[in-house]
């Protein structure tokens, strides 16, 4: 077997979820090249060159693989795929953009946003929100799949010293083009790899109230991210939310205040290793799958806590 | 403009699933079923360029059972103009949808086509893209605003971390997300009008598609449980748990 990876990155680095792609890859076995692609990405080549487990790199390195658009991108990996038994890539905003693109040129399934993986051709992935876990076995020649990061373990990210290979040939489709992004800027570190996340949903009342959140997460080391109902509400912005339609997080802490815990948010956050709950009704349905749950008003819990840490 | 919209009949997003004891599937049996609501977004993008004058006509259409001829009424009583079903009664793969719906894409020649960005049963995120890959069109996926300018489509996207505009020439595909409108309600004139519209039903070899299986489900099962813990009485105990027990921080 023969595995194409696609990396996220930041044209310096490789994002966390490449080293989890990578740990889902090396489970099905076989070689496997990482494709770098981007503009002026010659440091994430550098980087992906050193990750475990990555027997070259391919890097692809032109304005047209700028932001990653869909179109050029699926035309780049599906000139590259010759020889591939399977193609991988996280299933971020960019892997979910442009995979399907690549499996539907390739006249192929995809598998998307795999939770493991049971043999070479078969795979586990949630189906109706996290409801229900789908074994799916592939019946095509060549796997396109895309990989749920927080179920995998990373490899590592230093020890290796894999070739890199310089792909020359250039895909511009001229469908699409850039024109404008508005990225939200945080010291913090990004959701879905934060070891410690703390969520606030529409308990929170208040866009402002959402400080109390920062504050904690800033001496954790952690995220801050929030539900549907309080992105809905205007309390924080929609990248932060965790959900069904948002992001998928698993941290080693989960701290969920003023959440109720809707069904579409427990399949956001519901395979964090220790969920913690606070919450002022008792009967809120995430006491029942909070490992610690503190019935309190957040208020006056949220600055205790911060004081305490 | 042309404008063509996709709609999908799948369980509705307030009930509870349960895996059938035999592990084959969800049990979907007299259960409530409803647009997927991402489809209804679109449906209301669509409506309202209409409505702004800048679309001069939306039609919807759905592949699945006979029973999406409900949906497609609702898009109907939302104000699409008329309706299209490929019917199935087998399950279809999304590149086998992406397939039809290139086929239909075909016939009517729409200027843009409208999706949800995925569809809260399979939860694949993947026709779209597919469609777009089939017909050589550019694709513009979670899409949180839409503008047409001239003969391309610029589309705020949700990404990680922000938002993301591009520009993509017409015809194109683009799929929304939540926050690209919130859906009207049908009103009941609405609804009564929309069952004289025109619903045409096709089939897959109409269209001259075979539909493979490129997968196979070997079995569903439910998550693994969560069970609850413990309750604690302050601030104080919940951080030496954390510190001692989970060891967390």
């Amino acid at each position: 077997m023969s595995i194409l990876v696609i990396a996220e990155h930041d044209n310096q680095r490789l994002k966390p979820s490449t080293l989890s792609t990578l740990a889902a890859a090396q489970q099905i076995g076989g070689e496997i090249a990482l494709l770098v692609a981007g503009n002026g990405c010659a440091g994430a080549a550098k980087a992906a060159a050193k990750a475990e487990g990555v027997s070259k790199v391919l890097l692809a390195d032109n304005p047209a693989y700028d932001h990653e658009l869909a179109e050029n991108m699926a035309a780049l990996i599906v000139s590259l795929a010759d020889g591939y038994t399977h193609i991988l890539a996280p299933a971020t905003a960019n892997g979910k953009n442009f995979m399907p693109r690549v499996a539907a040129l390739l006249d192929v399934a995809q598998i998307s946003d795999i939770i493991a993986v049971k043999a070479p051709d078969t795979f586990a992935r949630p189906i109706y929100a996290g409801n229900a876990i789908a074994t799916v076995q592939s019946l095509d020649a060549v796997k396109v799949i895309t990989v749920r990061g927080t179920a995998f373990d990373a490899v590592a990210a230093e020890g290796g010293n894999a070739p890199i290979e310089t792909v020359s040939q250039v895909e511009e489709s001229g469908l699409s083009r850039f024109v404008a992004e508005e990225m939200a800027q945080s010291d913090r570190p990004e959701l879905t790899s934060a070891r410690v996340v703390i969520a606030g949903g529409r308990g929170m009342a208040d866009s402002e109230h959402f400080h109390l959140l920062e504050k904690i997460a800033d001496k954790l080391g952690g995220a801050v991210g929030a539900t549907r109902a309080a992105v809905d509400a205007g309390f924080a912005p929609n990248d932060v939310q965790i959900g069904q339609t948002g992001k998928i997080v698993a941290p080693e802490l989960y701290i969920a205040v003023g959440i109720s815990g809707a069904i579409q948010h427990l399949a956001g956050m519901k395979d964090s290793k220790v969920i913690v709950a606070i919450n002022k009704d008792e009967e809120a349905p995430i006491f029942q799958v909070a490992d610690y749950g503190l019935v309190a008003d957040l208020f006056t819990a949220l600055p205790e806590l911060e004081k305490a840490l | 403009m042309k404008v063509l919209v996709t709609v999908k009949r799948v369980i509705d997003y307030n009930v509870k699933v349960r895996v059938k004891s035999d592990h084959s599937d969800v049990d979907l049996n007299n259960v409530k079923m409803a647009i997927n609501p991402f489809c209804e977004i679109a449906v209301e993008e669509a409506v309202r360029l209409k409505e702004s004058g800048q679309a001069s006509e939306v039609v919807a259409v759905s592949l699945g059972p006979q029973a999406a001829q409900e949906q497609l009424r609702t898009a109907l009583a939302l104000g699409a103009d008329r309706a299209i079903l490929v019917q199935s009664d087998e399950p279809l793969e999304s590149l086998a949808v992406a397939k039809l719906l290139a086929k239909v894409v075909e016939k009517e020649k729409p200027d843009l086509v409208l999706m949800g960005k995925q569809a809260i049963d399979t939860d694949n995120s993947q026709t779209g893209q597919m469609l777009a890959a089939l017909k050589g069109m550019g694709q513009a996926t979670f899409a949180s605003e839409l503008k047409i300018e001239g003969d391309q489509a610029v589309v705020t996207r949700e990404v990680d971390g922000g938002l993301q505009t591009i520009a993509v020439k017409l015809p194109a595909v683009v799929t929304a997300d939540l926050r690209l409108n919130e859906p009207r309600y049908a009103s009941l004139p609405n609804i009564m009008k929309a069952k004289r519209k025109p619903l045409e039903t096709l089939t897959p070899a109409d269209l001259g598609v075979e539909v493979k299986a490129h997968t196979k489900l070997l079995q569903v099962e439910p998550p693994p449980e969560r069970s609850a813990g413990i309750k604690v009485a302050d601030v104080a105990e919940l951080v030496d748990k954390l510190k001692n027990e989970a060891k967390v921080i």
